[in-house]
């Protein structure tokens, strides 16, 4: 991994048309500022993860019939 | 064009229903074509959405306003942007759902929703800048509040 040094106010352009700034930086906490094309999509990486492992386990679903199966729930 | 699906053996699918998703979906990202099944009932809040290059790959879907009455959000730009979204008429919105064994563990992406532009054919499953919803919201106690018809073969009520 490439690591920068950066202090607040600081700056990085990845490809030309990404820019993160360091706006803030508070003991363990680092608040960063992304501007990027709105076609671009940024998430917080543990939300990410998430998503992808809720879509996996979505994935594994057997042959269910919903219709049926809910029957008894819904009566 | 004649398509394997996971749940309804091999039909043929109309190939202008096909929708794009450029970057496919978190954890299946290289599976991009996707086509919205019914299963014959329209009034149930429940699709299918069946990958078209792999007959394998099949998620439950629930049109999420159908189950969560006051579900509301904004079409974060990312999506208005690649989806080429002009009108809300045209967005379709899905919430992949989650079978378990427990069937009444049956859970909804309230966080993650599928946005498609049916004018294009376009799709991806964008991430809400939110807590207000969750990825795991429970389907079945909703259906009972709301009475949702989900085509379950209950008797019809009087008016």
């Amino acid at each position: 991994m490439l690591v920068l040094t950066r202090k607040k106010n600081e700056s990085i352009i990845i490809n030309d048309n990404i820019e993160i700034t360091v706006v803030d930086v508070q003991g363990e906490q680092v608040r960063i500022g992304i501007n990027a094309p709105k076609s671009i999509s940024i998430y917080r990486k543990e939300i990410y993860l998430e998503i992808q492992a809720e879509n996996k386990k979505a994935a594994e679903i057997k042959n269910v019939d919903l219709k049926e199966d809910l029957k008894d729930f819904l009566k | 064009m004649l398509l394997k699906t996971k749940h309804f053996g091999e039909i043929n699918i109309d190939e202008s229903k096909i929708i794009e998703f450029k970057d496919g979906i978190p954890g299946f990202e290289n599976l991009k074509r996707y086509v919205v099944l019914y299963d014959g009932d329209k009034n149930s809040p429940f699709r299918w959405l069946q990958n078209v290059d792999d007959g394998e790959l099949a998620f439950a879907v629930v049109n999420p306003f159908m189950v969560v009455k006051d579900y509301d959000f904004e079409i974060p730009d990312e999506a208005v942007e690649s989806l080429g979204i002009e009108s809300i008429l045209d967005v379709m919105v899905l919430s992949i759902v989650v079978v378990p064994e427990d069937i009444s563990k049956m859970t909804m992406n309230l966080k993650a929703p599928v946005i498609i532009n049916t004018k294009n054919n376009k799709g991806m499953q964008v991430v809400l800048d939110t807590d207000r919803y969750s990825v795991r919201h429970y389907i079945i106690e909703e259906l009972r509040r709301q009475e949702v018809n989900v085509g379950a073969g209950s008797d019809e009520k009087e008016k």
